[in-house]
């Protein structure tokens, strides 16, 4: 019984139950980023069966391909041509071609409905594609096989193709560990930076303080339900990863949770220091976006920041979402171990204790 | 050992860019003693208890809490003090309850004085309730529940009925003369109501522009701005004629269509006989009659020509 008079104790259970009791807590805490993780995850990883819609233009007229759709492909009810193709590369196949005249084959193609267009031209087959557009490409490449047209430039055989099915190598691999720390972050921020603020606008901060209770608890109580609930989320989003995606820690454990206590050290002193002064919701919200917003885009959560400068790469890497986005990957997919993200943990680390320190130095608790 | 305050302020001053909030001060505040500081909007009180409570330092000037520097040990003031501010957020979806539980963690004290503090501040319907769904009144009565966890030897309550209702606002006075009569604490009361003022304290304080224009009892207040008490009534009979003013000391101002009379009075002990006894020699029958006191509106309407409600122009 003696716990329960314990103000930290009371502190913290108090920030768990205002949590739990906001049922959106629970859908954007938890449901949201595992609804993000099965979308993004579902658009960007190879599907089994693959879908492709070409428009052929003078068909019917004496000449290869229409003589192969004849033999091969069977004509449905709208006068498709449907093939399928079971390839060991590239799975289950489904071509669809569609007999148009040129004008309206090429109004397909502008507005993305089909991204490669045949011409019959007696013996010849041309196509119309965009170069710059790898998939069509692969698609011309696959047609052309199909149909013996392969030039002798063509160089790239679909035996020879070796399909990436490695763990770790999948989009969605890249991505889960990518929306771990994005959550960490998200939630620190939000949900500690706002709470703070919050409390400080309606004198909530200021009526506790004027009671003996000591003023580092009400932080502490604060950042511990922040993380506890932080673990819970991401503990959740790494077991739907393995039962939907069979996304599996292929390094330590050990290594992960220290990762993991290093990049919430970060982000609850960046909150603390981000809310330190504001007492207006609206500067707050400026604040926060001003700090989120630059490290989504830079850090590389949906998509590789080595598209950026070669100059700025070195300053993203020592972001602090991108260290923590990073050193979560190379222990998810990689299989590192603790040496390896040792340096990058106690970056996260030296940020989470400066920013906290400055924080608490500006902190206005009145 | 002369006076022993528990609150000694001295000198105080405190300015906000160009507004002088409280511009020179003194306060004290002695065992027991229930202080109002009255004044309208924008007088400078909360900005008086908030130094006194330790949340804003002073410009000038010095405070001691039980003899001894505010900044000493803050701690150990909070473990004295009983405050509540003008309005607290609580937690929304936290109830009642949680919400004294855990302040009284912050004091260390046991969970029966939770049930207690409830009982006392009349909240046992709406203990399992969120603080979002409560009443004005409720709110400001568990903000006061919570003030009184440590048994506080000084109770400081800035504005603690603004905005209720008269009902709650009665609720809320019947607790604290239950505390006076009861504990013995001594209490810092901020208001701009007149009633509550006189209702509640022993000493008032009557506070513009961030100075103290005048404190006392109310009757030493009224009577040192020599306010005559007023008498109002109607008549029936014939009022005598062409002599609107009696020939003793009294003055009646009659109106004659309506029947109705005004007496100012110096002295209510001499003068309201004397005015009997001007209608019954004049066969004028009484209809009905008022008495009316003077009040601290217009006690501050004569200091600063302007009545408590109004803001500062």
């Amino acid at each position: 019984m003696k716990m329960r008079r314990n103000e930290l104790w009371q502190l913290i259970i108090i920030h768990f139950k205002e949590l739990l009791r906001e049922p959106g807590v629970l859908f954007w805490g938890i449901g949201f980023p595992i609804l993000m993780a099965w979308g993004l995850g579902i658009a960007f990883t190879g599907k089994k069966e693959t879908k492709k819609d070409i428009a052929v233009v003078n068909f019917g007229a004496d000449n290869k391909l229409s003589a192969f759709l004849k033999d091969h492909a069977v004509m449905d009810n709208s006068g498709w041509y449907l093939l399928t193709v079971n390839d060991q590369v590239f799975g289950k196949n489904l071509f669809r071609f569609k007999p148009l005249d040129s004008l309206d084959a090429t109004l397909g193609v502008k507005r993305g409905i089909y991204q490669l267009m045949i011409d019959n031209k007696g013996d010849s087959t041309v196509f119309h594609l965009d170069p710059a557009n790898p998939e069509a490409r692969l698609l011309q490449l696959q047609i052309s096989t199909l149909i013996g047209e392969r030039h002798e430039d063509d160089t790239f055989s679909g035996a020879n193709i070796i399909p990436l099915e490695v763990r770790g190598t999948r989009y969605i691999d890249f991505l889960v560990p990518g929306l771990i720390a994005m959550n960490i972050m998200m939630a620190c921020m939000w949900g500690m930076s706002w709470t703070i603020i919050e409390r400080r606008k309606g004198n909530m901060l200021r009526r506790m303080m004027v009671t003996p209770v000591r003023r580092q608890n009400i932080l502490l109580g604060l950042m511990t339900a922040r993380i506890s609930m932080n673990f819970v989320e991401a503990v959740l989003l790494m077991v739907f990863a393995r039962i939907y995606f069979d996304i599996q820690i292929q390094g330590s454990l050990t290594a992960l949770i220290m990762v993991f206590v290093a990049g919430n050290l970060a982000f609850t002193g960046i909150a603390i220091l981000t809310s330190s002064r504001t007492s207006n919701t609206e500067v707050g919200n400026g604040i926060i976006n001003f700090v989120n917003m630059p490290l989504m885009i830079l850090s590389g959560v949906f998509f590789s920041y080595h598209n950026f400068p070669e100059w700025s790469i070195p300053v993203i890497q020592n972001l602090p979402l991108t260290l923590l986005a990073d050193s979560m990957r190379s222990i998810i997919n990689e299989g590192a171990g603790v040496a390896a993200v040792l340096d990058k943990t106690l970056i996260m680390s030296l940020i989470g204790i400066v920013t906290f320190g400055l924080g608490l130095k500006m902190f206005k608790w009145y | 050992m002369g006076t022993e305050y528990l609150i000694d302020a001295k000198g105080l001053h405190k300015h906000f860019k160009k507004v002088k909030a409280v511009d020179g001060v003194d306060f004290s505040l002695a065992s027991g003693e229930y202080v109002a500081l009255l004044g309208p909007n924008g007088a400078g009180k909360t900005t008086l208890v908030e130094m006194i409570e330790g949340i804003r330092t002073p410009d000038a000037g010095e405070i001691l809490v039980r003899g001894r520097s505010l900044n000493e040990d803050k701690a150990a003031l909070y473990g004295i003090l009983g405050i509540s501010f003008q309005e607290t957020r609580f937690l929304e979806k936290i109830t009642v309850f949680e919400t004294v539980r855990l302040f009284a963690s912050f004091y260390k004290q046991p969970d029966e004085k939770i049930g207690k503090v409830i009982h006392l501040v009349g909240l046992e319907d709406k203990k399992d309730a969120y603080t979002k769904n409560l009443s004005g009144g409720q709110r400001q009565r568990l903000a006061l529940g919570i003030s009184l966890l440590n048994d506080p030897e000084i109770l400081i309550l800035d504005e603690p009925t603004t905005g209720l209702d008269p009902t709650a606002r009665r609720e809320i006075w019947d607790i604290l003369l239950r505390l006076k009569n009861r504990m013995g604490t001594s209490l810092i009361l901020t208001t701009h109501y007149m009633e509550e003022a006189t209702q509640l304290c022993d000493r008032i304080i009557i506070m513009d522009k961030g100075r103290f224009l005048a404190e006392g009892s109310l009757s030493s207040l009224v009577g040192r701005m020599k306010m005559p008490d007023v008498a109002l009534f109607s008549v029936e009979g014939k009022i005598p004629d062409g002599q609107e003013i009696n020939q003793t000391d009294p003055v009646i101002e009659w109106d004659r269509e309506k029947g109705r009379g005004r007496c100012e009075m110096r002295n209510v002990a001499t003068d309201m006989p004397l005015l009997f006894a001007f209608l019954e020699e004049n066969n004028l029958r009484l209809i009905d009659f008022e008495h009316i006191k003077p009040t601290l509106d217009d006690v501050f309407l004569s200091m600063t020509g302007r009545r408590l409600s109004e803001e500062p122009e």
